[in-house]
């Protein structure tokens, strides 16, 4: 072979503690290296082109860069590689960053190092071969999981550019917590007003097909080709029938069912529409709470639906739906504040959360609109607001800033003041984080328009007294510990992973954080990939975030689906396993340790023999250290090219 | 079936807080916790010596763990929470290499600091839940509303004293209910009685005990039950100085919960010693049809 | 107070020494107030305890170590129990007491001297004698009506034993003290 060795400073990354120039000059002793020189920058422009020059001018025809890991750059000189008319897979790199010169700090170690580490990189390459990706169809159709505003935003986007789109909802109405919401930061826009036109869109868009009350049971293939089966929770009425009339939610009797969708405020009857403008706007029946489902007597509703629409003996129903690729936007929970014993434990009635509290303001709300302190009913003069409940706290496991908190504790301090004009709100914060478009300036009316007062300190405690709280915080500017008389408590409470989220993360084999949130490909370039091909992310599912990020991410996740279906094949990672029929004894130990079930069992001339599935394999390896023939071996990482590197390594 | 416990009674036992000691033996005694004397036990030192040195206080500690290593026993317990608190801290410390060293010079003894220390109640409600000794009520005390004051060392830090909830415990609670008396949520039940600084700086604990007696007051509670020694002192012994203070006129009695306990389960007056408390419980006990003990002259 | 500087008053060995001597790690403090919203003796500091914690931050010695704060904490764990950072801020408070004591700076002498009170009732007896203990506190302050009111009452109860009751070996007690001032 003519190979090529290039050796990259990296600036002062790699050169600061590794000579490279030293290396470069070591490689030309290697066997087949024709061409070895340092470089600046090989990733740059001029990098690539010198790349590119060199095989021109002196006939290579492998290439060896010794620079930063793989996982950043070897797709991009594997393009610089097709660029010059050689097979990208003649293509080794040495990692003599991450591996080399972050990790020490004495010259000539790292040098020594970093030469060994070419000269396996060498060995390995002189036993590489030509790899051709093979081609498989892609399924044009998507599948959005989740169907709060980024799911709907990237649905709508899918579907408007000509997608057939699949999206599955957990609940009985898609809208998510926007949906819960009754005003939305800066604009103190009706939340429903400009969220329900959009969820209308979806129902009636040819392109969507709406599975609410649904949750994905199980996915199966790769991207292009997903095979997924979607659980139809039973809401024991046909759905095809129902009319969404209400009739039934006036008759039911049985009237202490949770209220979700009110976040327990109050209770509402066991067969419901969860609100006005819910998206299916079907019914459905809490079978805890049916007093025919859990004890086999009542039925009114029944009897008197128009329809006849209600089936007790509904079960769960599986469906399946083949798409090409999957959209996570499966959204956010709120911190459980009972966790604060010093904060009532939950025990206090009118200590509540924030979205409680937006309940209470909607006009759709259990009280109309009207702000009521649960325990007895009046109306509220003096409210508190407690920021960050359950965030920048690690003393309850959540040491991150859920990032939207102090924006909407503004807008409630707001519309306190809206609703009851005579109110005194007091807001208890760390910091005020406000860095949208129009933010602050929304932060300070709170303060300066609505006379909400904002103390900068934390509170310790809430105690009951006569009827209304003492809540004992501190302003640490004016240095005091303070104490505020107050009728009504609302804790700002932090984002965390939405229940189910790391269940879900590994039926769709993507990573997911401490925290449960998922991870996306790259935390500054690649927010809507992951790491699995076919699979994206939108919205607070990611991490926490407001609606215009959250509608943002929608639309970026759309365009990459958009991006990955305008070809009509996807390209095969040749990187996969392949079998030696001569050498394979048909003992199909591979067949049961393959754990993605890539391996099938075959005849060929009467006698049975491994087959590889190409589309399937995920090129790990456990197969090839399996076979006792050696006859299955992982494409580009065979025993010869590895033991190549070792023997590169290891001379004696 | 018995457990023999090494038991440090701590220096208010014999003096500003010995009806609390008589009780506590005598409730452990009726629930087959059986108490071995540290023998020679010394002071731990409380707060002055925690907040002079924690080598000294260590120190202190170590002498009276050493002796209870050479009992047979399941552990250490105490009725103080303060010194329950230095006996477990010290006892965490020594886990030390360096630390346990420098203990062990000063005190001139091996020590392993390796026995389980808790406080009375802990025992006493693990040892025999609160259920089980409803069985054994003869005179429930019913009728009598009753506040629980924890105090504010007895389960925090909460790493440390490793007990009940130290936001809202229920122990006293429910070992209260058990016996038959109700009991009144009470949002003070971990706030600072003021300690010790009632002896330099009076104000400080007639405002805080002050309103401890308050909130009970205003809550209709009967009597206020206490589990330490100093969170008592200061409800009773200075409740005239409080009302003083405050222009306030509470006559607030101030149990310990073994005496409770001891009269809910039958036992003699010589078990309770109600009459060691300051502040007349006649009318509290008469809610529960007890008969009214004999009162010296105020 | 004169004008803190970033640079030239902090006094870094001091934040080293409280930092050791408590284990405790002051960067972690974010100032969010928690200690002092909850701490019950707050209204009676000169300096409430967020503002310690800050004071450390910053290295200010002498301001920190002469505050009256330190000798008012009733050590009732409040702040350490409810700090977000999980920062043990009563046993820094400790170690300032400790701290200001070998400086020599105790801004509020009654207290310091009821502790040694207690202390030498501890080293002479064992165990605490009551009465010796208010004796030697009044001898040491002058403060002969302390808790005059209580002393009927209390020996009337039978609680306020007037005659000392060693342990049968004060001696080994005395030793721990003499022991512990050797090695310091």
């Amino acid at each position: 072979m003519n190979i090529g060795v290039f050796v990259c400073h990296c600036g002062s990354n790699i050169a600061g503690t590794v000579d490279t120039e030293k290396v470069a000059e070591a490689a030309r002793s290697f066997p087949d290296v024709a061409f070895a020189t340092d470089t600046m920058y090989a990733c740059s422009e001029p990098g690539q082109a010198g790349i590119i020059d060199a095989i021109k001018d002196y006939g290579l025809d492998g290439i060896v860069v010794a620079s930063c890991t793989p996982r950043m750059h070897e797709a991009t000189f594997r393009k610089t590689l097709e660029r010059a008319g050689l097979n990208k897979y003649l293509f080794e790199m040495a990692n003599i960053r991450e591996h080399v010169s972050w990790i020490g700090k004495d010259k000539e170690l790292n040098t020594n190092k970093a030469a060994e580490l070419v000269q396996m990189a060498v060995a390995k390459l002189r036993n590489n071969t030509e790899l051709h990706a093979g081609e498989f169809e892609i399924n044009k159709r998507v599948m959005v999981i989740g169907g709060g505003v980024a799911g709907i935003q990237a649905a709508l986007d899918c579907a408007d550019g000509g997608l057939q789109v699949i999206l599955v909802e957990r609940e009985s109405t898609i809208g998510g917590k926007m949906a819960k919401l009754d005003k939305t930061f800066p604009t103190v826009d009706c939340s429903s007003c400009i969220l329900g036109p959009r969820m209308v869109d979806v129902a009636q868009h040819p392109n969507i097909t709406l599975y609410a009350m649904s949750e994905v049971e199980s996915v199966n293939g790769f991207v292009g080709n997903f095979d997924v089966s979607i659980r139809k929770k039973a809401t024991y009425v046909d759905w095809e029938a129902c009319t969404g009339c209400g009739q039934c939610m006036e008759k039911c009797p049985s009237k202490k069912a949770e209220d979700r969708f009110n976040e327990g405020v109050g209770t509402t009857t066991a067969i419901n529409i969860p609100f006005p403008q819910a998206i299916p706007k079907k019914a459905v029946i809490n079978a805890n709470a049916c007093i025919m489902l859990s004890k086999g007597k009542c039925g009114a509703c029944a009897k008197l639906c128009p329809t006849q629409a209600i089936r007790f003996e509904q079960q769960d129903e599986i469906v399946q739906e083949q798409v090409g690729a999957i959209i996570a936007a499966t959204g956010y929970d709120l911190f459980d504040h009972t966790l604060y014993g010093e904060y009532g434990g939950g025990r206090y009635p009118d200590v509540i959360t924030s979205i409680q509290y937006e309940r209470l303001l909607s006009a759709s709300g259990p009280t109309g609109g009207h702000i009521k302190r649960p325990s007895d009913g009046r109306e509220p003069k003096n409210i508190v607001f407690i920021q960050c409940v359950g965030s920048r706290d690690p003393s309850v496991n959540r040491p991150y800033c859920s990032g939207f908190c102090c924006m909407y504790t503004a807008k409630q301090a707001i519309l306190t003041k809206d609703h009851i004009p005579d109110s005194q709100s007091h807001v208890f914060y760390m910091d005020i984080r406000s860095p949208g478009k129009l933010y602050d300036e929304f932060t300070r009316r709170a303060m300066e328009e609505y006379g909400a007062r904002y103390i900068r300190g934390r509170v310790s405690t809430i105690q009951p007294r006569d009827g209304y709280y003492v809540v004992k915080g501190a302003d640490t500017i004016m240095g005091s510990q303070v104490e505020v008389k107050a009728d009504l408590v609302v804790l700002a409470v932090g984002a965390e992973a939405s229940k189910g989220a790391g269940a879900l993360a590994e039926k769709l084999r993507i990573s997911y954080d401490g925290y449960g949130f998922f991870m996306e490909g790259h935390p500054k370039l690649k927010p809507v990939e992951t790491n699995t091909a076919g699979v994206y992310l939108a919205g607070s599912c990611q991490g926490p975030k407001d609606i215009p990020a959250s509608v943002a991410q929608g639309s970026a996740a759309a365009s990459k689906v958009q991006a990955l279906f305008s070809k009509d094949k996807l390209a095969s990672d040749p990187q996969v396993s392949s079998v030696a029929i001569q050498r394979c004894v048909g003992c199909a130990k591979c067949e049961s340790t393959c754990p993605f079930g890539a391996i099938e069992m075959t005849e060929f001339r009467g006698m049975p023999k491994a087959s590889v599935v190409e589309t399937v394999c995920q090129g790990c390896g456990v197969c090839a250290v399996t076979c006792p023939q050696g006859a299955i071996q992982l494409q580009h990482f065979t025993d010869n090219q590895i033991l190549a590197e070792v023997n590169a390594l290891c001379p004696y | 079936m018995t457990r023999q416990y090494a038991y440090y009674p701590g220096c208010s036992a014999m003096g500003s807080s010995i009806e609390y000691d008589i009780s506590t033996r005598a409730l452990c005694k009726s629930l087959g916790v059986e108490l071995v004397d540290i023998p020679d036990w010394n002071c731990c030192g409380s707060t002055p010596a925690h907040a002079s040195d924690h080598l000294l206080s260590a120190s202190l500690v170590a002498r009276n763990l050493a002796i209870a290593e050479s009992m047979d026993v399941e552990g250490i317990i105490t009725p103080c929470p303060s010194c329950l608190k230095n006996l477990k801290t010290t006892s965490l410390r020594m886990q030390r290499k360096g630390f346990h060293e420098k203990v062990e010079h000063i005190v001139e003894r091996p020590v392993r600091a390796d026995l389980p220390i808790r406080s009375v109640l802990q025992t006493v409600i693990e040892h025999c839940s609160p259920e089980a000794i409803a069985e054994h009520v003869s005179k429930p005390l019913k009728g009598l509303k009753v506040v629980p004051y924890y105090g504010c060392i007895m389960n925090r830090p909460p790493d440390v004293m490793t007990f009940d909830d130290p936001e809202n415990p229920t122990s006293l609670d429910r070992l209260m209910q058990a016996l038959g008396a109700e009991v009144l949520p009470f949002p003070h039940k971990v706030d600072c009685c003021g300690a010790s600084l009632g002896l330099v700086r009076r104000e400080l604990v007639t405002r805080l005990s002050g309103r401890i007696l308050d909130t009970a007051a205003s809550l209709g509670a009967d009597a206020i039950v206490t589990a330490c020694p100093m969170c008592q002192m200061n409800l009773d012994l200075r409740q005239n100085q409080i009302n003083r203070a405050n222009g306030t006129q509470h006559r607030m009695p101030i149990f310990y919960y073994t005496q409770l306990a001891g009269l809910a389960l039958g036992q003699h007056e010589s078990c309770l010693r109600m009459d060691k408390l300051c502040v007349s419980p006649a009318r509290a006990l008469q809610q529960v049809g007890a008969p009214a003990q004999e009162e010296p002259a105020r | 107070m004169p004008t803190p500087s970033a640079t030239h008053r902090f006094d870094e060995d001091f934040l080293k020494e409280v930092q050791q001597g408590s284990e405790q790690n002051l960067t972690r403090c974010y100032q969010c107030g928690n200690c002092t919203a909850g701490c019950p003796l707050s209204f009676a500091y000169d300096i409430p305890v967020n503002r310690l914690m800050r004071l450390l931050q910053a290295g200010e010695k002498h301001a920190v170590l002469s505050s009256k704060a330190i000798w008012l904490c009733a050590s009732c764990e409040t702040c350490t129990t409810r700090c977000p950072n999980e920062i043990d801020v009563a046993r820094i408070m400790d170690v300032l007491r400790h701290m200001a004591r070998r400086e020599g700076l105790v801004a509020e002498p009654p207290v310091r001297h009821m502790w040694d009170a207690f202390l030498s009732s501890v080293e002479k007896y064992g165990r605490v004698f009551e009465a010796g203990m208010m004796a030697n506190f009044v001898r040491r302050t002058g403060r002969f009506w302390t808790d005059a009111d209580l002393a009927p009452v209390a020996i009337g109860k039978g609680k306020l034993g007037l005659r000392p009751h060693a342990i049968k070996h004060p001696d080994e007690v005395q030793r721990i003290f003499a022991r512990f001032r050797d090695q310091r």
